[in-house]
């Protein structure tokens, strides 16, 4: 036992003494990058903002309200531009939705179906069974009403963004079940439009966004304003409470069975656990009576 | 499978079956009676933990394969109706992703396990052979398996890793079209690499039928490196090894289990939930973890040796960085198996340890400016501990007086330990 121990601390010294030189010639590196004249700064020019979200840690779970104004803040303002594809209507039950409300929901939406018996194409009106429909009817139609540049879909966007957390964040990640890069990352963006500081030049028709992960600038404008979206439930109607509500709501929509999950993951700790701790007492005892 | 059997035939079904096909009495004889050496420590439940990774991947993975189509068009929405409308179909696919990261973790450590305790010497060499060719085809296994779900990663990690071949002189252009079906990653890669993904495990497990067969002939190492002399050396497969391989196993299914509840894309990269452009190179392409040490060791190469440019260069030391594992036993020059009594080499071990850890950070990291020079450094030393240091080290180390029998070893750590529990006065009297 005394070996085991000592074998994995010298471990966790020799692994920390090569990250640590590792890490110090980063720094080194990095200061490197900062004397040195235009060399390329590494992007995001600001880390993500850190929200508390009601899903992080074991026993997160989406906070219901908040997905029923996120969903009005996409529908209202982002479905304009980016579709959502892989998301049914019927799976809005999850927001606390009754299936009629969802049914009156989907209905709101006009879908292309057919062919007909004559072999037409036709319009009708959503059925919960549907999906998000696209507000262009091609990846070309999208690209060219907006600058060139597609817009992302949304039903992945909250576990297709992430940056990178570096030593020795990452490590601490482990312990701390750090999963929420992506909705801190959009929300950090929606909120971090700003002005550019002195003598930053943007290209013409982009803004100046430095929690962007590609570049200091993005095309799309500032989307959201305080006061653009009604809620009724007396939560407050600004662009930082609109971030959050649709960073979650684009959490649910990249992950659904998230509190599925980690209800079930502490089901089976529980289990593992127990089972883990009834093997250790066997096996003890099954040792102690070997004699040597 | 060695030594004489003991299996006791009690029913007469039984007895019926094993004067027909004797697998009952196999099974006795090999995981039950079957004596191990008693000083097993807890490095030596890996295999048992290998063993449960390659059954979990299998199961999750055939399920798997029955709501997956391998088709460029739907193959990024088919895992997305897994992980959304299958029943289940979330636990399956993030048991089976993060499935293959711990069979990765599992494997690393075995490895290891062998490299110190020195399990590749003789009469253990086809033994460790296996190991490298179980080794071989789980990382071919894991880069198909990668590619499959057809996210962006998975489209720009399959054309880099085919671009690899593409280096050899004459031969390399041919190799890449062979394996990818055409001239770039499309249709045809994917669905061979389907086939190929489905097919490749079966074969794991073959080898790791002949890999337990040969660890069955030798028997196996143990923490002293003193092979077994006598019946006092061992202790019964069941329940000894069996109980330990338990707790081992359970305690690995727990940090299993935290990863796939809590954190399942921990392990993963956010651009593979982007599907698959052709037209659209991610910033930085970088493979599963797994493969990031080899990853580091190929991009050092950055300079021409004579008439092998850069691009050869880094791809022979990338391929080469595994083949020398097949020739361990042979460059160990060392008479002493175990790190245990061989201070110099303990110490080349860890620092070895560390290179790899710094290799795998470092193959994450762009390529450039001190990330080069470091990894440059790291591959230096990862064929230097192999190359050099293990056969000079063989002929100039000084090993520690080792024991003349595993129980020897055992009862001196008891007294020893004994002694230390009693006061002081008292221990001078014994």
């Amino acid at each position: 036992m005394k070996k085991l121990v000592t074998s994995i601390l010298s471990l966790a010294f020799v692994a920390g003494l090569g990250l640590g030189t590792a890490l110090a010639q980063d720094e080194h590196a990095a200061e490197g990058d900062a004397h040195a004249e235009g060399a390329t700064p590494h992007y995001p020019l600001k880390k993500p903002r850190e929200v508390d979200w009601s899903f992080a840690g074991p026993f997160g779970h989406y906070d219901k309200g908040q997905l029923q104004r996120g969903l009005k803040v996409y529908s209202e303002v982002c479905a304009a531009c980016h579709s959502m594809t892989l998301v049914s209507f019927r799976t809005l039950e999850d927001l606390g939705y009754s299936e009629a409300q969802v049914k009156a929901f989907a209905a709101n939406y006009q879908v292309t179906d057919g062919p007909n018996d004559d072999g037409d194409m036709f319009e009708r009106a959503a059925v919960p069974s549907d999906y998000f429909p696209p507000p262009f009817p091609n990846a070309q139609a999208a690209a060219a009403s907006n600058n060139g540049a597609a817009p992302p879909d949304f039903s992945l966007i909250a576990k297709a963004r992430g940056v990178t957390r570096g030593f020795p964040q990452f490590v601490y990640d482990i312990f701390t079940q750090y999963q929420e890069g992506g909705p801190d990352y959009i929300y950090s963006l929606l909120t971090g439009y700003q002005e550019p500081p002195e003598g930053v030049e943007v290209p013409e028709g982009t803004y100046y966004n430095p929690y962007f992960i590609a570049s200091a600038s993005l095309a799309m404008a500032p989307p959201l304003s305080d006061g653009q979206v009604t809620y009724d439930d007396g939560s407050p109607e600004t662009l930082d409470q609109y971030s959050k509500d649709v960073s979650a709501f684009l959490m649910w929509a990249a992950e659904p069975h998230l509190e599925d999950r980690k209800r079930t993951g502490f089901m089976v700790m529980v289990f593992l656990l127990i089972f883990t701790g009834l093997i250790y007492l066997t096996k003890k005892s099954v040792y102690a009576s070997k004699g040597h | 499978m060695s030594g004489h059997s003991t299996y006791q035939p009690a029913s007469g079904i039984e007895k019926w079956i094993d004067s027909r096909l004797p697998l009952p009495r196999m099974i006795h004889d090999s995981f039950v009676s079957y004596p191990v050496p008693r000083n097993l420590n807890y490095a030596y439940t890996f295999g048992a933990m290998l063993s449960v990774m390659l059954i979990v991947q299998i199961l999750s993975g055939v399920v798997l394969a029955m709501h997956y189509a391998a088709e460029t068009t739907v193959a990024f929405n088919s895992v997305e109706k897994i992980m959304r409308d299958v029943n289940n179909g979330w636990l399956l696919r993030y048991m089976h992703a993060n499935g293959a990261s711990f069979f990765f973790i599992a494997v690393y450590l075995h490895i290891a396990r062998g490299l110190y305790y020195g399990s590749y010497k003789a009469p253990r060499e086809i033994l460790w052979i296996l190991g490298v060719v179980i080794y071989l085809l789980m990382m071919a296994t894991g880069f198909m398996g990668y590619v499959l779900p057809w996210g962006q990663m998975s489209f720009w990690g399959a054309t880099v890793i085919t671009g690899f071949f593409s280096a050899f002189p004459l031969v390399g252009e041919w190799i890449q079209q062979f394996l990818l079906g055409g001239f770039a990653v499309d249709q045809p890669t994917l669905n061979r690499f389907f086939s190929l993904h489905y097919l490749l495990p079966f074969m794991i497990a073959g080898v790791v039928v002949l890999h337990i067969w040969a660890l069955h002939v030798t028997g196996q190492t143990n923490p002293t490196g003193i092979e077994v002399k006598t019946k006092t050396d061992t202790v019964a497969f069941t329940p000894y090894a069996t109980l330990k391989d338990a707790l081992g196993v359970s305690v690995f299914l727990l940090v299993f289990a935290w990863f796939i509840f809590y954190m399942p894309n921990y392990l993963g990269h956010p651009d593979n939930y982007i599907p698959a452009d052709a037209l659209k190179t991610p910033a930085h392409i970088v493979p599963e973890w797994y493969y990031l040490p080899f990853y580091a060791m190929l991009r050092a190469i950055t300079f021409n040796i004579g008439p092998i440019d850069s691009k050869l260069g880094g791809v022979l030391v990338m391929f080469g960085s595994i083949i020398v594992l097949f020739f361990l036993p042979w460059l160990d020059t060392s008479k002493v198996r175990s790190a245990v009594y061989r201070p110099w080499y303990k110490l080349f071990f860890w620092i070895f340890v560390a290179d790899c850890i710094l290799l795998g950070w470092l193959g994450a990291m762009p390529a450039e400016g001190i990330y080069v020079i470091l990894s440059q450094l790291g591959t230096l030393y990862y064929f230097g501990f192999f190359l050099v240091i293990m056969p000079l080290l063989g002929l100039f180390e000084t090993p520690r007086r080792i024991p003349n029998s595993i129980t020897e070893a055992v009862l001196a750590k008891q007294n020893k330990s004994d002694m230390e529990k009693l006061p002081p006065g008292e221990a001078s009297v014994r």
